[in-house]
Parts: structure tokens; C-alpha cells; sequence
């Protein structure tokens, strides 16, 4: 069996190289604000994010007042998975990097969360999240360094191992993060100004759950609106460059390694927050909660929602958070026994994944995209010819 | 001393699993240059299957024939129906397919055979040897598995280096294109190959399991041990697969016994970055394949 070198791998090489061009090119179209100017929003990039927080962060706190608290609490989870999705989908559409490892680095993020909580006097809320953020960056940087020498499957058997590997930290410092059974986390209480707020916006009663689905709230907007400015500005194009064009990359003087690591770094940032928040929001920090599949879980929610959108991840998020109460329901009204139900989330988000990646590689947001923007062209043709 | 010998014998015991483990991978990457992450759960499947027979009463001989027969017919379908559109696509395309697939077969295992813990019987003893006075770590059933990892590895040499199968199939992983101008299948070999690692696979699953507890998800360390035991020999190297196997088992032994179980995945991740980090090309690269 020893065979002379394989000789048709450098072809594969070279099409691996270009690969995400096609999964994530639906990502980059220049969306209609940018290039179409028939737009009512300003073209100064900076000023029409600004404008969409804004809407975003009035309809955010619209649709948790007029939703019951289960939904709030359900609107939480979504906030974390989304915050960790962003950060992934930057690292995976924009610069091509796979990771797996991403639940082990919310993992960071939660620990952290649930040991500086469980302080005497502990300090205040967002001085622990950014510092769970922090703590997860220099995670982040260590893996990203050995990360930027690899690609495909290289990475992802590499992240692989840091989500199975990592947990076994908590067991082994059982003393300092609690073993198997993990930590609790005391969740602060919402300040007075919060609940003026509430009773000034809506009335309903200021609870505990509310509160948590707030800071996830404003944590992700916050996120989603720096990732949206990165993505659009230099940094965004240069790691577009490393994905598609490794060697021009390097000919136009991009350290490729090196922005390789920042967009790591960037991701594991935001898995970071998206455990701090997790960790509020489900109060307990414990190996369990970071399995292997819930990486996989962020991996579906990019892979469906289209490599690289931010509007994509929201939807994948959605349906992370949705998805599981329905199929549950679905499968017990079938007959099976609630552990087994519990299998049927993700069984489809397993299936979704490669119902996705073999029909419409692009996704939701990436297809619907392509498929308006060809429309659009189609009409352009027609009118410049008749 | 006696300590050293113990756990030595048990590392080389599990590092021929990891390696028949690692050669599955490796003949998948060989031949479509693909990861197959799902290997850990059709062989956990295949393993199930044997399970239900055996409680049915059956023997574990024709369970293991069974199982084996399952994983070439699972390996072939996944092959044909779910890999071949990415086949040759974008790499990260088909690493996302296979990594969809490990969680759903992962899950449908849960649906179909439930969640819980079984036991797994072994083919023979499970007590060790007696060398004087001292009951050393090598079992009846340790040497069936080294036995078994064996044969296989000699069967895979046989058919790659001495049949007209074996050239065909080694054809289309060398050169798809000049594969076909002369009259090879190579659609057929391809599926052939998936269907082989397949079994391959689904013997580590079945030996492993042997005398031990099973679950859907038994096989998640496994699939990372042997991607490392892969990774170590340079993925390309079917030999340098199985020395990979029986290093990774070597040092995961020690780390078990001298430090801590709980570091044992911990310190294949180690072994992981540090090998890709020194020696990115594996310890047996036998091509600049890889720009890592």
C-alpha cells in the first residue's frame, strides 16, 4: 500500500483554495443600500448601521414587550447563539476558516462569567462580560495562531479536538469549576432604571427573565453592529482576500497568517460574550452545556441562514432556538419517548446541514439574494436592449 | 515496573484500534480527498445493529459479519447519494456534509436503540493473563483485537498490492482523469472505497466496544483519536496511519494512568498542535499535498 505521491492533489489544492468563493459569493453581492442608489438610507456606511440599530433596537424592545415571558426567556437563548453565530460566520464566510471549537471557547466565556459573578462584592455586569470577552479573546489567539497553518478539514479535525478536549479542564480543576456538575451563576439584579423603563414602555412586570433577555438584547446588538462596520471596512475586504486569493493576497503585501489570527480572534471575542450571556441567561456554567453539539449547532445555524450574513445568522438562531419544542412536540405526538424526541432536533439540524450544503450551498439569505440580484440583472439587460 | 508494563500493553491494545480507525480515514482521504467526520457514527451505528442481534440471541460471530456487512452497504449508499454532489466542490463544503452526517446518524442511533448505556459483550475473557504470580493487562479478547486489526491491515495490503481491484482502486485515487481514459470505473471505485473504509471502520467500532459500554455518542473520542492517529502519519500514509494509531494509543495510556483520565482528550489535542505545528506534513508525508 505504500503509493507513490498522489499527483492529482495539487489540482484539488488549487480548486480547495478558491473554494468558499462559491458557498459564500451571494454574501458579498453589494447589497442595494451600497449599490443600487435607489435607497433611502445614507451611503455613509457608518450612518446607515447606525440608523439600522437604531430601528433594530426599537423593534427588539417592541417584540419583548408584546411577547409572553417563555418567549422572552426563548428570545434570550436566541441572543446568545446569534452573538456566537456572528462571530462565527465572520471567521467561516469572510476568511474561510471552519471551527468546531467555538463552543469550548463559550465555554471560556460562561466560567469566567459564573466565577467573577460568584464573588463576594462582585463586579459590575459589564466589566464581567468584557472580561469574559477578554479571557476568550486570549483563548481565541492561542488557537487562531496554530489555526491560521491550516485549512478544511485540517481545522476542523483541529477545533474538533479543542471541543472535545477542552471540557475535561473543568473536570480536572474540578475543585475550581465544579466538576461535572459545573457552577452555578448568580445573575445580578436588574437596576431601578430598568424597571422605570419597562413600566414607562410597556407596563409589564420587570422580571428577572426580562432583564437577562435585555442584556442579551443590547450585547448582541452591540455585536452585530461592530461585526457589520468590520465586514465593510478594510479589515473585512482583506480577509475576503485571504479566502478567495490566497497567493494575489500575498502579492499585494497581506500577511496572510496574521489576519488569519485577527479574524480568529474576532470570532472567539464574540463566542466569549455569547457564553457570558449564556451563562446568565441559563444560570449554570457545567461541561454538559457545551458539547460537541452545540458547536455543531452554530455550524447548522451559519450554514442555513448563508455563510458570512448577519441577517442569515439571526434566522439559523431562530430556528435553533424554535426548532426544538416543535420537532420535540412533533416526535412525542408520533409516538417516542421523550429522550428520544429530544434526539429530533438534532437529527434535522444534522440533515439540515447536508440537505443545505448539496442544494443551496449559499443558504437562505445567500440564495434569495443571488436569485434577486440575477432578476435584477436580467431586467437591467432588458431595458439597455430594447 | 509491573505498572509500566500494564499500561504500555493497554496503550498498544486501544493504539491498534485507533489505527485500524486512522487507515478508515485515510482511505477515504486517499481516494476523494475528504475528512469523513461521520466515520465515528455510521460505525457506532453498525455496532448497534450488532448489539440488537446479539440480545436477539444470536452469536456474536454473525452479529460481527452483520455489522461489518451493514457499514459496506451504509458506507456505499452515503458514498453514492449524499457524497458524490460534493465530491471534488469546495472543501469546506464537504467537511460541513460530513460533519451533518456524524450528528444525524448520531441522533437517529438515539431514536432507533435509545440513549442509554449498554453493555457490549466480548467475543472471549476478559480476565488477563497470568505471567508467575502477577495478572498482567493482556486479555483473550485484547489479542482477538490485535488479532483482528491484523488480519485487516494484511487484507487491505493483499487487495491493494496484489489485485487488479486493488490497481483500479489505487488508479482513480492517483489520477481520476487518466483513471477513466484507460477503462477504470471510477465512480465504482470511489464508492468502493468509501464502502471498505466503512468496514474498516465499523471494526474498530465493534472492537472497541467489545467488553465495554456502548451509546450513540461512544465514538466521539475515538473520531478525534484517530483524525490525530491520521493527522501523526500525514493522512496520505496508510503506514504511517497505523504508527500514528499505535503512538496516540501509547501516550494516551500514559497520560491516563500517570496523570489524569479527565486529560486524556486534553492531551490529544496537545499531540494534535504540536504535530501540526512542527511537522505539518505528518511523520510520514509522502507529498507536499497540504499548505498548512
Amino acid at each position: 500500500m505504500t503509493q507513490p505521491p498522489d499527483t492529482p492533489v495539487v489540482s484539488t489544492g488549487e480548486i480547495s483554495s478558491e473554494a468558499p468563493v462559491q458557498a459564500t459569493a451571494a454574501a458579498n453581492a453589494p447589497t442595494a443600500s451600497a449599490g443600487g442608489g435607489r435607497s433611502f438610507l445614507p451611503a455613509n456606511t457608518l450612518l446607515r448601521h447606525l440608523l439600522v440599530l437604531v430601528a433594530c433596537a426599537v423593534g427588539a424592545v417592541v417584540l419583548l414587550e408584546i411577547t409572553d415571558p417563555f418567549t422572552n426567556s426563548q428570545l434570550a437563548q436566541l441572543t446568545y447563539y446569534a452573538i456566537a453565530a456572528g462571530g462565527l460566520t465572520v471567521l467561516t464566510g469572510l476568511n474561510g476558516q471552519i471551527s468546531l471549537g467555538h463552543g469550548a471557547l463559550m465555554a471560556v466565556g460562561a466560567y469566567t462569567t459564573a466565577l467573577m459573578l460568584d464573588a463576594d462584592e462582585p463586579l459590575p455586569l459589564p466589566v464581567v462580560l468584557l472580561a469574559a470577552v477578554a479571557l476568550a479573546t486570549v483563548v481565541g489567539a492561542l488557537v487562531g495562531v496554530a489555526a491560521a497553518r491550516l485549512h478544511g478539514p485540517y481545522l476542523a479535525g483541529a477545533t474538533l479536538a479543542l471541543a472535545v478536549g477542552l471540557p475535561g479542564l473543568a473536570v480536572y480543576y474540578g475543585d475550581l469549576f465544579g466538576g461535572e456538575q459545573g457552577l452555578r451563576v448568580r445573575a445580578p439584579r436588574a437596576p431601578e432604571s430598568f424597571e422605570s423603563f419597562i413600566d414607562l414602555v410597556s407596563g409589564n412586570p420587570p422580571s428577572a427573565t426580562k432583564w437577562l433577555a435585555y442584556v442579551g438584547t443590547i450585547c448582541l446588538l452591540i455585536t452585530f453592529f461592530l461585526l457589520a462596520n468590520l465586514v465593510r471596512s478594510r479589515i473585512g475586504r482583506t480577509w475576503r482576500a485571504v479566502r478567495d486569493q490566497e497567493v494575489a493576497a500575498e502579492l499585494a503585501g497581506i500577511n496572510l497568517g496574521a489576519w488569519r489570527v485577527l479574524a480568529f480572534v474576532v470570532s472567539a471575542a464574540c463566542a466569549g460574550l455569547a457564553g457570558g450571556v449564556l451563562a446568565l441567561v441559563v444560570r449554570l456554567a457545567a461541561p454538559s452545556g457545551f458539547t460537541l453539539v452545540l458547536s455543531l449547532a452554530l455550524l447548522t445555524a451559519i450554514v442555513i441562514g448563508g455563510l458570512g450574513s448577519l441577517v442569515g445568522v439571526l434566522l439559523g438562531s431562530a430556528l435553533l432556538v424554535f426548532l426544538p419544542p416543535f420537532v420535540t412536540d412533533l416526535g412525542a405526538d408520533l409516538g417516542l419517548n421523550s429522550t428520544e424526541a429530544a434526539q429530533l432536533a438534532p437529527f434535522v439540524y444534522g440533515l439540515v446541514l447536508v440537505v443545505v450544503m448539496i442544494f443551496a450551498p449559499a443558504g437562505v439569505v445567500g440564495t434569495i439574494r443571488m436569485r434577486w440580484l440575477t432578476a435584477r440583472a436580467r431586467r437591467a439587460a432588458r431595458g439597455a436592449g430594447s | 515496573m509491573q505498572q509500566f508494563v500494564n499500561v504500555t500493553l493497554t496503550g498498544l491494545i486501544s493504539g491498534s484500534v485507533y489505527a485500524a480507525f486512522a487507515l478508515a480515514l485515510v482511505l477515504i482521504w486517499r481516494s476523494t480527498r475528504i475528512v469523513n467526520f461521520a466515520q465515528g457514527s455510521m460505525a457506532a451505528a453498525t455496532s448497534f445493529i450488532a448489539l440488537a442481534l446479539i440480545q436477539a440471541g444470536q452469536s456474536y460471530w454473525l452479529a460481527l459479519v452483520v455489522a461489518l456487512a451493514s457499514g459496506f452497504v451504509i458506507g456505499a449508499v452515503i458514498e453514492r447519494v449524499v457524497i458524490r454532489p460534493v465530491e471534488g466542490g469546495p472543501e469546506l463544503n464537504a467537511v460541513i456534509v460530513t460533519l451533518g452526517l456524524f450528528v444525524a446518524i448520531q441522533a437517529l442511533i438515539a431514536i432507533v436503540f435509545g440513549s442509554s448505556f449498554e453493555s457490549f459483550p466480548a467475543p472471549f475473557g476478559l480476565r488477563g493473563f497470568t505471567v508467575g504470580e502477577t495478572t498482567i493487562a493482556l486479555t483473550p479478547n485484547s489479542i482477538y483485537v490485535l488479532v483482528a486489526v491484523v488480519l485487516t491491515m494484511a487484507g487491505l495490503i493483499a487487495l491493494f498490492r496484489f489485485t487488479r481491484l486493488g490497481l483500479a482502486m489505487r488508479a482513480s485515487a492517483f489520477g481520476q482523469e487518466v483513471a477513466r481514459l484507460l477503462g477504470v470505473r471510477v465512480g465504482r471505485m470511489l464508492t468502493l472505497g468509501w464502502a471498505l473504509a466503512a468496514v474498516v471502520g465499523s471494526l474498530s467500532g465493534l472492537l472497541i466496544a467489545g467488553g465495554g459500554l456502548v451509546y450513540p455518542a461512544y465514538m466521539d473520542a475515538l473520531i478525534v483519536f484517530g483524525f490525530v492517529a491520521a493527522v501523526l502519519g500525514g493522512l496520505d500514509s496508510p503506514v504511517g496511519a497505523v504508527v500514528g494509531g499505535l503512538t496516540i494509543g501509547l501516550a494516551l495510556s500514559y497520560v491516563s494512568a500517570y496523570l489524569d483520565p479527565a486529560l486524556v482528550n486534553l492531551a490529544a489535542l496537545v499531540i494534535l498542535m504540536v504535530v501540526l505545528l512542527v511537522r505539518p506534513g505528518g511523520l510520514f508525508a509522502s507529498s507536499t499535498a497540504r499548505r498548512a
